[in-house]
């Protein structure tokens, strides 16, 4: 089978097509390109805050079809909220997202349950229902979504279970499982709806190497064998290299820097050298913002 | 002194805010009832289950005891008029109508209305519920709404049982320990009590039901979504819980009487 190529602008392109039924010519030189759209996620001049704490400006962002999408940066530069804003959990101040060409904040309730029928997002934490079973966790979009009979529903969960290696653990319960393996659950139970676009927020902390690897392969073969688009978050600049096709380095509210990992590692500027390469000085401040170091520790109370 | 009014204005803006989203939480909530209660009545058994059977054991324990103390305090207050007899009907309209109801919802409130609360901040704070969401799935329908209905459905049950073992307690107490004769003691409570005390009770039950599960759903659903913030809305759960009930008993008396 042929792979589709996602470098192709058109989707389809008709050329010169004749047709007929009998003596009837029903076409006849016909000519027609149906465009793909390249982005599937738009982001244009986004802004958010949290109270009085802005946590975007201006950004924007495009994520391709089809590509292995990542968003790096230092911790609490809102990357957990950026694919909240995505996935329309919490609503922009000002800016718009655009998913498949449509504005997000235009859904109403339904159409938004719709689309995210097409999303499977994967948690930080795994999140996964401390009162179903591993099994019933992973059939839960199932159950919920679709009238598949018992049989059916154990074939495709069993599927996913043994695809993240853990099909033995089908009756454990949630609070039996380590950090790592909820993760697993929750992978699967991302993928059981057979989802277009992949979320996954920090897919690789707490994780041993082997079942690290097993991640990185498995993120990067749905992608290719099954058209998804991906979106990771980590800031494991190492994995992140080695799975993602651009990588958005976010800080300060605005995207910092993007590309190719091997373009933001040769990358001239200060900010991204530091993060890369995991230095303390630089631009990007170790310290949460706070008064002058000296004058709290020996001045008066401000009041 | 001007600060001290800022507070004052402030807190009641706060409260009659909070009061105005419970309100719309509560018809969002109620929206959803027949719904749920048509299509997915077996997750409202299983409430029903995890909230009644959770609270029987505390329930029937402290029915007993109740019941117990109506039969002492009863009979040395009714010995002084020999009417030691009707300490049935006493004790029975006790339980029937205040006792029963009140004590039931104010340990539900601290059984069962505590764990829904924990639960539901719980699953918040843990990203269940955005979870759900994302899987396109209405976490109100799909877990609030059925530990509503489960709350409700268990309330008069609970309350029947309470009533039911106190009555048993006082007759424990009257009848063996105090030998009290026992053909007075329940024909008594035959004849007087009639299908409307019982009616009250019920009606009580059911509206301390409504009131107890939403509001512990509300503070479960409200919580601050870390593991501070849970443990203080199953407090407030309790404590809201106490006063609403209490204040609704004193009005259903008062128009009911
Ligand atoms: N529910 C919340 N309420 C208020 N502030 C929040 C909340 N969640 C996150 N924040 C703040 O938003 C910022 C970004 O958080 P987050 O998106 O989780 O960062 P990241 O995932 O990049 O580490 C942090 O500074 C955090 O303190
Ligand atoms: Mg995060």
């Amino acid at each position: 089978m042929k792979q589709l190529d996602d470098s192709l602008e058109n989707l389809i392109e008709i050329r010169n097509l004749k047709f007929s039924r009998g003596h009837r010519v029903i076409f006849e030189g016909l000519n027609l390109d149906i465009k793909r759209l390249e982005n599937l996620i738009e982001i244009r001049n986004l802004k958010f805050s949290r109270g009085h704490r802005v946590i975007f400006e201006g950004l924007n962002l495009d994520i391709k079809r089809g590509e292995v999408t990542a968003f790096m940066g230092p911790s609490g530069t809102g990357k957990t909220t950026l694919l909240r804003l995505i996935t329309r959990q919490l609503i922009p101040q000002e800016g718009t997202i655009r998913i498949g060409g449509i504005d997000i904040a235009t859904l109403n309730l339904a159409e938004l349950y719709q689309l995210r029928q097409r999303f499977g997002m994967l948690f930080q934490n795994g999140a996964l229902l401390t009162d179903l079973n591993v099994f019933e966790n992973v059939a839960f979009p199932l159950r919920e979504h679709t009238k598949l009979t018992n049989r059916l529903i154990r074939h495709v969960v069993l599927t996913k279970l043994h695809a993240v290696g853990l099909r033995g653990a089908a009756d454990m319960i949630p609070s039996e499982l380590s950090g790592g393996m909820a993760r697993r659950v929750a992978l699967a139970r991302a993928m059981v709806m057979d989802p277009d676009i992949l979320i996954y927020d920090e897919p690789f902390v707490g994780l041993d190497p082997i079942s690290m690897g097993v991640i990185v392969r498995l993120v990067r073969r749905m992608n290719d064998t099954l058209g998804i688009t991906s979106i990771i978050v980590s800031h494991d600049v190492a994995e992140v290299s080695t799975v993602a096709d651009c990588s958005f380095l976010i800080s300060g509210g605005k995207v910092a820097a993007s590309g190719s990992p091997d373009e933001l590692r040769t990358a001239k500027s200060e900010l991204v050298r530091q993060f890369m390469h995991g230095m303390a000085d630089g631009p990007v401040a170790f310290h949460y913002q706070a008064p002058d170091y000296e004058e709290q520790l020996l001045g008066r109370d401000a009041e | 002194m001007t600060s001290v009014f800022r507070d004052v204005f402030n807190t009641s803006v706060e409260f009659v805010r909070t009061f105005g989203a419970f309100q719309l939480f509560s018809l969002r909530v109620l929206r959803y009832s027949p719904g749920v209660l048509l299509s997915r009545f077996d997750l409202v058994v299983k409430q029903v289950f995890n909230t009644g059977a959770l609270s029987l054991v505390i329930i029937m324990v402290c029915g007993l005891f109740v019941g117990g103390v109506l039969g002492l305090q009863g009979y040395s207050n009714l010995a002084r008029f020999n009417a030691e007899d009707s300490i049935g009907v006493f004790a029975a309209f006790g339980l029937i109508k205040e006792l029963g109801p009140v004590i039931t919802a104010l340990l539900f409130a601290g059984r069962a209305g505590t764990a829904l609360a924990s639960e539901i901040g719980l699953m918040k704070a843990t990203d269940q519920l955005s979870a759900m969401e994302m899987m396109a799935v209405n976490p109100v329908p799909r877990v609030l709404v059925p530990r509503f209905l489960g709350g409700i459905i268990a309330m008069p049950l609970l309350v029947a049982v309470f009533s039911m073992i106190g009555l048993f307690g006082t007759h424990l107490v009257a009848v063996e320990l105090l030998s009290v004769d026992v053909g007075a003691f329940w024909q008594q409570i035959q004849i007087t009590v009639d299908m409307d005390d019982i009616k009250e009770g019920i009606f009580k039950s059911l509206v301390f039901g409504v009131a107890a599960s939403m509001i512990a759903v509300w503070e479960g659903y409200n919580a601050v979504p870390t593991a501070e913030g849970v443990g203080r809305a199953t407090t407030r759960t309790v404590v809201i819980t106490a006063i609403a009930v209490l204040v609704f008993d004193f009005m259903i008396t008062a128009v009911m009487l």
